[in-house]
């Protein structure tokens, strides 16, 4: 960690906190943006996939022999052609046998062979001429169920972890996991009002409007490339080489434009099989999912159930707090439970906590990341608990949660004491902010909620070249999921003291940097930012000295000031600035190329907190749900691009709105998926969304010299509760169950009459 | 003395609930270490069944700051050390 890294609160910006044009603006409206599916190259095939039909079923024998005979089919691979070379690490070999099944197949949509062919028609044909031969065996998807003691068991060497004695039978509980302090059950003790609810969420996809694509080629050599879209193309080069028994470094990853993220692709989903197709067939291959692959063999969240009791003084005191988190992590071991369960009740000051989170295996694809994992539906939970509470003790929500509000040096419920957050700030903004305030008409009710993530930092390495005409060539590892090069660009003029048009970011391929992270847990402004900023003072240290050089003095008697160097004082001579520009002219003569670097473990990411305000409007007749007003208010650190800050707000509400009142993973009792599109899964369109309002509160992280949080994910950590907060208000009864689509809102209306 | 090896203090370690079955049942623990990478050594061999944790990835917090890589930064006197799962991100 450098040395030189605390914020200067006083510091004046000259470009950051402007809102220039994102660099990659154009190229995307005008269709000349390069996305995964757009990578071609000579001799390419392309390759599909043979999917199971069943939730759960033995792989007895796969023929391939009808399908080879095909006209035009250059390669076919089943789970015989990707040998085990996880060397026993089971994160390894999850990944392997998610992208290919083994000896069984452990949900629908689950890979069972590839094809490469001359054209996607003859792959398709072929595809149907494979024959396998399944034993269907029972299945189950949902997360209560899996839990029961007779439900069928889809792994047989999963024993519970976390509780003792350790089980000597195979379960798909994966993990139990506990935090919090003090001491519960005393605590309940004392209080005045308790209220304990249960509560379920179904599971959503990130539903990116980009589906995976990617175009793998391996020589001969056993050198391979691959372009792909992913928010981690290092991660797709290390895992896939792992996977695929290849040496890292023959393994050149490029990382395309990408047309959505949000935490789904920090996975490896398919790249190792586009990768093993093109080794087999010594061709290039390109992998396009279509959207129903998407939606049934890429990661969805967890669905949930949860069960909440909360505590409280008769003047709003609370005094005791608990919550149980089921989470379901799809048909392999993850670790979501553990975060809902750390997340639950981050957002307050409580004497006596415990969360107990449960891990569990289920027959649905592997649950992936989305925006804040496992935060949405622990907050869902807790924070309609807290309304209830505020309404049987007769307090304001609002004023409920200021009182109990975390704040500098209160113990936070997962364990460690808070620094200087946020939370109270947001409060305190939301309460004076005029939609609190704002009327409401018949069938309109108003919620609020808080949220709480973390944001992390991570492996970060970054380049910048001081071009011949003191232009600046900036190269990043991250790939940028939401106008990150466009805060890169602006974090790096303003330490240079250039122009920001002067500055161009590149996402950097993996032969070309050091190892660099995922783009992920709101990482990239904060890492990817420090490291920019850390690379261009070692550049600047670098142009002082070659300004030392043509001056003929030492260059510690040079200083940088606003794009120029200039001697540090009357002893260092009287010589005029000169600028970045003059000094990038004469590099040639000066020592040759001038460059900025910085590698690191960026730590330190100050954790963000938010609040949300939103009105509804619920037509009782058909059970929707229409927002009419919503407030985001959260704290930004140091907002660097305050309109891709403030787009970062909205994206996250506007999709926490369509997970509140309508996306939902709807399984038969088949255990198939009965909704992978976008017409029967849907997520919200314009229409369906207002303004959404943003507040952008700056209180600096101590560890970013300028101050900067990340702010991507914790935007969709409280709409579920506040729209389910709303909507409650609305119609005048607890809504436990996410998405509240118009069905379970007037069923919910029905139990009331 | 130039060169010498910090002296590790006793550092005290809260672990969260998961962890605690894997070491004797405890809460907290204390051991000897300067940075990180003496709290996962010692920890590992004081307690074996915390092992297979570490090696899969355990994040530290010194005084509210979360690391998840640095093993080695350093723990100052009497900090506030929690060990906390690796934290994932969307």
């Amino acid at each position: 960690m450098p040395l030189d890294v605390k914020p200067d609160l006083k510091r004046e910006f000259d470009v950051v906190g402007t809102r220039p044009l994102r660099p990659d603006g154009i190229d995307k409206v005008t269709g000349r943006a390069r996305f995964g599916a757009d990578a071609t190259a000579p001799g390419m095939l392309i390759g599909r996939i043979l999917r199971s039909p069943h939730a759960h079923a033995r792989i007895r024998k796969i023929d391939t022999k009808k399908a080879e005979q095909l006209a035009g089919v250059k390669a076919i691979i089943t789970r015989d052609d990707l040998p085990d070379h996880s060397n026993g690490e089971r994160g390894t070999y999850d990944v392997l046998y998610n992208c290919m099944a083994r000896e069984k197949a452990l949900y629908e949509g689950h890979a069972v062979a590839a094809v490469a062919a001359v054209s996607a028609a003859v792959a398709r044909q072929a595809l149907k001429l494979i024959e396998v031969d399944y034993e269907v065996l029972p299945h189950v998807t949902d997360v209560d169920a899996a839990m029961k003691p007779d439900a069928p068991v889809i792994h047989d060497n999963i024993f519970t972890e976390g509780v003792e004695p350790k089980p000597d039978k195979p379960s798909n509980v994966a993990r139990r996991s506990e935090f919090g302090h003090g001491n519960v059950e005393a605590g309940f003790r004392e209080c005045d009002v308790v209220v304990a609810k249960s509560y379920r969420t179904e599971a959503t996809h990130q539903g990116y409007i980009e589906p995976h694509a990617c175009l793998a080629s391996v020589s001969p050599d056993g050198s391979g490339e691959l372009w792909v879209c992913t928010q981690g193309h290092f991660m797709i080069r290390n895992v896939s080489a792992q996977v695929l028994g290849m040496e890292i470094s023959k393994l050149r990853v490029t990382a395309s434009e990408i047309g959505g993220g949000f935490g789904g692709k920090t996975h490896v989903w398919m790249e190792p099989i586009a990768l093993a197709l093109s080794r087999k067939a010594n061709r290039p291959v390109k992998v396009v999912m279509t959207r129903e692959e998407v939606f049934k063999a890429t990661g969805p969240t967890s669905s949930t159930s949860i069960d909440v009791k909360i505590g409280a003084r008769k003047d709003g005191t609370i005094v005791a707090a608990e919550a149980v988190l089921r989470y379901q992590g799809g048909a392999f071991v993850g670790s979501w439970a553990d975060l809902g369960a750390m997340t639950a009740f981050a957002c307050y000051d409580l004497k006596n906590v415990r969360t107990v989170g449960y891990d569990v295996i289920v027959n649905r694809p592997k649950t992936a990341a989305y925006r804040a994992p496992s935060a949405p539906m622990a907050a869902f939970a807790v924070e309609s608990t807290i309304d209830e509470l505020a309404r049987k003790l007769g307090i304001e929500a609002i004023d409920l949660r200021i009182k109990n509000a975390a704040r500098e040096g209160t113990r936070s419920s997962y364990g460690p004491t808070y620094g200087p957050i946020g939370i109270g700030a947001t409060l305190a903004a939301a309460k004076n902010h005029p939609h609190m305030s704002a009327p409401l008409g018949k069938n309109q009710g108003r919620g609020m909620a808080c949220g709480f993530w973390f944001n992390f930092g991570g492996q970060t390495c970054t380049s910048l070249n001081i071009n011949l005409d003191g232009t600046v060539a900036l190269s990043v590892g991250t790939p940028d999921i939401g106008g990150s090069r466009a805060s890169m660009c602006l974090m790096a003029a303003e330490e240079l003291g250039i122009p920001y048009e002067k500055v161009r970011c590149v996402v950097a391929d993996t032969s070309s940097l050091g190892y660099n992270d995922v783009t992920d847990g709101s990482r990239v402004t904060f890492s990817s930012g420090m490291a920019t900023i850390l690379a261009a003072r070692d550049a600047i240290r670098k142009l002082c000295g070659r300004a030392a050089q043509m001056w003929g003095i030492s260059a510690e008697a040079v200083v940088w000031e606003k794009g120029h160097a200039k001697p540090a004082g009357p002893n260092a001579g009287e010589f005029p600035p000169l600028s970045l520009k003059e000094i990038a002219a004469a590099a040639a003569t000066t020592g040759g190329p001038i460059a900025g670097h910085h590698e690191f473990n960026a730590d330190g990411a100050g954790v963000s907190f938010a609040t949300h305000i939103v009105d509804v409007d619920v037509d009782r007749e058909t059970g929707a749900t229409k927002i009419l007003r919503y407030t985001v208010l959260q704290d930004a650190g140091k907002a660097i691009h305050p309109a891709y800050v403030e787009g970062q707000f909205q994206g996250g509400a506007a999709q926490g709105i369509g997970w509140a009142l309508n996306e939902e993973y709807i399984y038969g009792e088949d255990g198939r998926l009965q909704n992978a599109g976008f017409l029967d899964y849907r997520i919200p369109v314009c229409s369906d969304l207002p303004m959404i309002d943003t507040v952008i509160l700056e209180i600096p992280n101590p560890k970013h010299p300028y101050g900067v949080r990340g702010v991507g994910e914790t935007s969709i950590v409280p709409p579920l509760a506040a729209i389910a907060n709303a909507v409650s208000n609305a119609v005048g009864v607890r809504m436990t169950h996410i998405p509240m689509s118009p069905p379970r809102i007037l069923k919910a209306l029905e139990g009331r009459s | 003395m130039i060169g010498a090896k910090p002296q590790g203090e006793r550092v005290r370690v809260t672990l969260w609930g998961s962890l605690r079955s894997a070491a004797e049942g405890r809460d907290t623990v204390e051991v000897e270490a300067a940075t990180i990478r003496e709290l996962f050594s010692r920890l590992g061999k004081s307690y074996p069944g915390l092992k297979p944790f570490i090696d899969r990835g355990i994040a530290v917090s010194i005084n509210g700051q979360i690391f998840r890589d640095s093993w080695s930064q350093s723990i100052p006197k009497g900090a506030e050390v929690y060990l906390l799962p690796r934290i994932a991100g969307g």
